[in-house]
């Protein structure tokens, strides 16, 4: 059991050794490509213009970009996490997919298992991402105008909708004490601003309903 | 001038960008597949992993792709494919390239933006993502430390910290979905309505491949009466 617990922290610590690693590359080439933009077409930024573009929407995304790894680093794990961060789209692919892996695999998510589970869920879903977006490239001209085409909008638009309709059940049959506080608060804060963006309000939900969970868990409750 | 947006340079870097997030994506697959045996994971379990999630992504893909249709009107192909495979999502790029287009007076809604602009343009979508990777990489340990921490103390607990936010997560897109109109709130329920009757047949009818496949079966069919509902209902 030692053993195992040790090779565990062994696995944690090289995970985290690669991860930092790739992400830092990750950054460079992601950095490379405006540079190299620049060079080539020998135009930079004026600094004036690009603070003007840049400050509103880091008041926006800086929060969000910090909150989103507090709030789903523990669910993914770390392989998945460090991987999840590079290749993006989050809350609308990356998180359920690892979630319907697990729920595939019956694993329990945040255990040793999970943290592989999860890892393979999210490379196998980068990588479909990744092909289906080299496909659209290469077929541009034939994808267009049947993806953008006004009978399939309203698919398109009730994506999420269509998503977690079928994860909430999933999740919510099996935990539905947890999921009374976060859903009621989510109900009414909608119902006041239904155009409330929801990326802000996941770590209000996730706060709700981690506080209730500790709650009904300190009178035994759950 | 051939169009700077679509020059064979852009193509370059999109080519490059993409092959990076595929090695990245194959060496952490293959590093998770060797821990998943070491930890006597059955392969099965692992490649069913890999399908399933490989069959989930399609749709959400497809959606993806849409988003790099609609900013290749402004921003040519190139620049979206590049941004659509790295950190960022659909809500986060057509605000911040709107953004640094309005910063320079311009707007997404033309087709001829001069070379200055779209310059700030790829700047801002990328400095304005940053955060969270920069995160990981200072604090991203620590802070899966003190998870462990909590789970090594109190392992009941440390279980359902995580299934609270799973549920706190999948609770505000619910919330969303309910206050978006009633085309979404019927979508919504006849999403989760076929993920019971996925369950039922697979444990009814015994068909394995419901179980596999629940989500995204769920999923298509929800969309595919969001058409229905969108066309009953006009769009309400």
């Amino acid at each position: 059991m030692e053993k195992t617990t040790g090779d565990n922290q062994n696995y944690e610590q090289s995970i985290h050794r690669m991860g930092r690693i790739w992400m830092s590359m990750a950054l460079l080439v992601i950095l490379a490509v405006p540079l190299a933009i620049s060079v080539n077409f020998q135009t930079w930024p004026a600094l004036g213009y690009l603070m003007g573009g840049l400050l509103p929407i880091m008041m926006i995304y800086v929060p969000i970009g910090i909150i989103e790894v507090i709030t789903f680093s523990p669910m993914l794990g770390s392989g998945a996490t460090y991987l999840a961060f590079t290749t993006g789209n989050l809350t609308n692919l990356k998180v359920p997919c690892a979630l319907n892996a697990l729920e595939i695999a019956e694993i329990e998510p945040g255990s040793s298992e999970g943290e592989v589970i999860s890892t393979i869920a999210v490379a196998a879903s980068s990588l479909v991402t990744n092909i289906v977006l080299v496909i659209g490239v290469l077929m541009f001209v034939q994808l267009a105008p049947v993806l953008s085409s006004p009978v399939l909008q309203p698919a398109f638009e009730n994506i999420l909708p269509a998503l977690f309709g079928a994860l909430g059940y999933l999740y919510i049959s099996k935990n539905w004490k947890l999921a009374v506080v976060p859903l009621a608060l989510m109900v009414v804060i909608f119902m006041i601003a239904p155009t409330a963006p929801v990326g802000i309000l996941i770590p209000v939900s996730a706060l709700s309903a981690i506080a209730a969970a500790r709650f009904m868990y300190n009178r035994k409750m759950i | 001038m051939t169009d700077y947006r679509n020059s064979a340079f852009m193509f370059v870097l999109g080519a490059i960008v993409a092959l990076f997030v595929t090695v990245q994506s194959i060496v952490f697959l293959r590093r998770a597949w060797q821990e998943g045996k070491r930890r006597n994971i059955a392969p099965e379990v692992m490649r069913k992993a890999v399908i399933s999630s490989a069959v989930f992504t399609l749709v959400p893909s497809l959606s993806i792709l849409l988003t790099m249709l609609t900013l290749s009107g402004a921003l040519g192909l190139a620049l979206p494919w590049i941004r659509l495979s790295v950190i960022g999502a659909v809500t986060y790029e057509l605000p911040a390239a709107e953004a640094a287009a309005q910063a320079m007076g311009a707007s997404l809604m033309t087709s001829d933006i001069p070379v200055s602009v779209f310059s700030v343009i790829i700047w801002v979508m990328t400095l304005g993502i940053m955060s969270g990777p920069i995160f990981i990489i200072a604090y991203f340990k620590k802070l899966q430390g003190r998870v462990n921490k909590i789970k090594v103390e109190d392992n009941r607990w440390g279980t359902l910290l995580i299934s609270a936010m799973f549920v706190g997560l999948i609770s505000s897109f619910l919330g969303s979905a309910l206050a978006g109109g009633i085309v979404s709130i019927l979508t919504l329920f006849s999403s989760a309505l076929l993920m019971v009757f996925c369950i039922m047949l697979e444990q009814k009818a015994g068909l394995k491949i419901f179980k596999d496949f629940a989500l995204p079966l769920s999923m298509i069919g929800a969309m595919a009466l969001a058409i229905l509902y969108s066309g009953l209902l006009g769009g309400m």
